[in-house]
């Protein structure tokens, strides 16, 4: 189980996503986990190896390492790109309910059902609207949490993102205060800019991605009430259906409305 | 075989658990096996070759090294999950054995044919009758080896905390040696979210008991208070051919309605046989 199970796992969830939502997947796997596993890791590799201290005294630079580096900085975002990446399954988890109840529909032989074909259940994508609607923007919400809370843990450990060349210890057993120096300080500083760069085009992803979702939610508020008040309520349900229809093989990109021919 | 062998033996699995059963099978690939896999194995990596002792003196290491971590919690890790997610297994054999018996119905009915055998293994199986019974025992067995693997995290690592000194006397170390453990805050974070999320799977487990059991109650009182099912003969003449009528229905209406509604819908119907090539 590593980063290409949860590339397969999130990659059904991409289908039920908005535009933004697809450039944040995309964004979160190219420009973070795979940088994280091409190149950050081997930055990262010989981080304890290599960090020296000026002292012959056995254990001072273990103790030195661990009073410096709580938690590494490649677990960090190994932990922060999982958490922000979980909330796309609540999505995934209310599509596969839904897709339940519609296929119990269809069994039942329920008239209001349209569908000709169980397949066609499965391969259909749902509008973001309803209850998923809100299941959605309750996972961007989380996304957006985890995120600022992981950046804020990263200032607050490592008091800022630049990684310094010396840092002077003197915890037990160290017999005063030691030099000690860390490998590779600059490249991990490049490393962790361009991490938080990248992280907070994540969060600015996000928030475009709330705030369209805000609009086209009164938006389609906003139509649904002048519909209802320019026409009398007979005519209403019909017509809607059709234009719900129209819509429906307007938006979806793949041809899962087949079965609508007449 | 590695944890992607395993997530696809369970991902099988999957189909036939309860909507709890799915969300604890997430848990423990993501925030489990993959933390595991990606974060905990790299902390741990060098516990051997960076823990050091104030000695000169050859073995005093090792001996050391050996004396306090008698299995690392890595490999403690990986038993657990390994052994945590295994009961599944029981209801994936008897959700095969059930499919097995549905085919065998089938060819007994006259309905053997390849679209037929087909849709026996594509449909999800209810949780009822002895299935209930083998899923609530891989459920326990499950809260079981959790609690077993907590007790003996707790036994071996008293209070879950990584010191970063400890003292040792073992021969040959010629008095009490101070040896330093490498990275003893990170391992201490790493356990204590490996703890939440055995906790989180525990309770996941007793949720998904208790919904278990409630829904085979509520099941069984209203079989009680419909007595017109059928299985009022049940107990009546185990060898005649009513009996064995009766077992085929029960048969019939236990599993998933689609079997049932294949069954209706093709004796009669055959210009509709497109419309079920995947119900």
């Amino acid at each position: 189980m590593d980063w290409g199970a949860l590339h397969t796992i999130l990659g059904g969830v991409n289908k039920h996503s908005t535009s933004i939502g697809k450039i944040w997947l995309t964004v979160l796997f190219i420009f973070r986990i795979m940088i994280l596993v091409v190149a950050a890791e081997r930055v990262w590799g010989d981080e304890q190896d290599d960090f020296v201290c000026n002292t012959l005294q056995p254990g001072c630079r273990n103790v030195c390492y661990d009073h410096f580096f709580p938690i590494s900085h490649i677990r960090l975002w190994a932990l922060q790109l999982i958490f922000v990446s979980t909330p796309a399954l609540l999505v995934a988890m209310h599509v596969a309910y839904r897709r339940h109840e519609k296929k119990r529909q269809f069994r039942k032989g329920d008239q209001k059902c349209e569908y000709k074909d169980i397949e066609e259940i499965r391969k259909q994508r749902f509008r973001i609207e309803g209850s998923l609607w809100w299941t959605y923007t309750s996972s961007i919400f989380f996304r957006l949490i985890f995120e600022a809370v992981f950046m804020y843990a990263f200032y607050f450990m490592y008091d800022g993102f630049r990684m310094p060349r010396l840092m002077k210890c003197n915890a037990w057993p160290c017999p005063n205060v030691v030099d000690c120096f860390v490998s590779r300080p600059t490249e991990k500083t490049v490393f962790t800019i361009f991490m938080i760069a990248v992280s907070s085009i994540c969060i600015l992803l996000n928030v475009a991605e709330l705030c369209y979702l805000l609009t086209k939610f009164f938006l389609r508020r906003s139509r649904k009430a002048g519909n209802s008040k320019q026409q009398p309520n007979h005519e209403n349900k019909e017509e809607t259906k059709q234009n719900e229809m129209n819509e429906l093989i307007s938006d979806s990109c793949q041809n899962t409305v087949i079965g609508f021919s007449s | 075989m590695n944890w992607a062998g395993l997530y696809t033996v369970l991902s099988g699995v999957n189909r036939h658990s309860t909507a709890i059963g799915r969300i604890w099978l997430s848990v423990i690939f993501i925030f489990r096996i993959m933390v595991l896999v990606v974060a905990a194995e790299s902390v741990w990596g060098d516990e051997k070759s960076a823990f050091t002792c104030n000695t000169q003196q050859p073995g005093c290491n090792s001996v050391c090294y050996d004396h306090f971590f008698p299995i690392s919690h890595i490999r403690l890790w990986a038993l657990q999950l390994i052994l945590v997610t295994t009961p599944a297994l029981l209801v994936a054999m008897h959700v095969a054995y059930q499919q097995h018996q549905e085919k065998k119905l089938l060819v007994l009915t006259g309905h053997a044919d390849a679209k037929h055998m087909e849709e026996v293994k594509k449909h999800k199986m209810r949780i009822a009758g002895s299935l209930w019974w083998t899923y609530v025992c891989s459920v326990v067995f499950r809260l079981l080896f959790e609690a077993v693997f907590m007790y003996i995290f707790y036994m071996l690592y008293p209070g879950y905390q990584m010191m970063r000194l400890v003292k040792c006397e073992a021969y040959p170390c010629p008095n009490t040696v101070d040896c330093f453990i490498s990275r003893p805050t990170e391992k201490t974070i790493f356990t204590v979210f490996m703890l939440v999320t055995s906790s989180i799977c525990i309770i996941l487990n007793m949720a998904e008991l208790v919904y278990l059991v409630v829904r085979a109650c509520a099941r069984r009182s209203r079989h009680n208070s419909n007595p017109s099912s059928g299985k009022g003969s049940f107990y009546g003449h185990k060898h005649s051919s009513e009996y064995k009528q009766n077992e085929i229905n029960q048969l019939l209406t236990e599993q998933d309605g689609s079997l049932k509604d294949m069954l209706r819908r093709n004796s009669g119907l055959q210009e509709k046989g497109d419309r079920c090539s995947a119900c």
